[in-house]
């Protein structure tokens, strides 16, 4: 379905959305939000655009292998943050607040925000993998039909 | 006969769910061992982690092995479910 009304409406919104999704994601240790709400956000405008411009557009802008090696890059991330940890002599995971200035400030929280960020980017690729298939099942078949 | 029976398992269970019930401490009085966890995320949370966000607090510094978890079983279903989408397209490739 492609619609002029939707695809100006979408671009209109996409790079608002995208915003607001990064500010999810990166206030997550100031502000209620966190990766998983703000994956959700970054993911739910990948997935407009390519239901509003068509799944071809979308792979043509987040393509669909990049998407998979996000997947499992935000994963491997977060377990080399852990790893941090013991190679500092402590127990796997644990935090050093003492990095980057004082509490409520946007570099504070030693750990919170890098972990917040890979899972924000492992959210937001797993969301984008699954429509994207889901999609493509779609197209497919109306294709065929 | 199984009807007398079922009821006498769930009396049974019944009266074991009030005695564990009855044996509960009172909402808010004392101060039971389940308590002092919280208690110290209240006072110590933004001390200890830098993050005054408290539930990011919780779930990336206290229980940031339990967020791992999370993260494993988003990977583990979105394996599982390209592996039953891509069932149907016959090894297309992809």
């Amino acid at each position: 379905m492609q619609s002029v009304v939707l695809q100006t409406v979408i671009k209109l919104l996409l790079p608002f959305i995208q915003v607001y999704g990064l500010y999810i994601i990166f206030h997550g240790h100031i502000s209620p939000g966190g990766g998983f709400a703000g994956g959700a956000v970054m993911a739910a405008s990948f997935v407009l655009f390519a239901m509003s411009y068509g799944v071809g557009e979308g792979f043509k802008r987040l393509p669909r292998l990049i998407a998979q090696w996000l997947e499992s890059l935000g994963g491997l991330i977060y377990i080399a943050l852990g790893l941090t940890g013991i190679l500092r002599g402590a127990a796997f995971l644990t935090n050093v607040p003492e990095w980057l200035g004082q509490a409520g400030q946007l570099f504070s929280a030693g750990l919170i925000p890098l972990l917040t960020t890979a899972i924000g980017l492992k959210v937001c690729s797993t969301i984008v993998t699954l429509l994207y298939h889901l999609l493509e099942e779609g197209h497919y078949d109306s294709q065929t039909d | 006969m199984r009807v007398a029976l079922t009821t006498f398992v769930l009396v049974a269970i019944g009266v074991i769910l009030v005695m564990m019930v009855a044996e509960m401490p009172e909402f808010g009085a004392g101060k039971p061992a389940s308590n002092e966890v919280s208690a110290h995320y209240v006072k110590n949370a933004v001390k200890e982690t830098g993050a005054s966000n408290f539930i990011a607090a919780i779930i990336l510094d206290y229980r940031a092995y339990d967020t791992l978890g999370e993260v494993i079983v988003l990977f583990a279903g979105i394996a599982a479910v390209l592996v039953v989408l891509d069932v149907h397209k016959g090894g297309r490739g992809r």
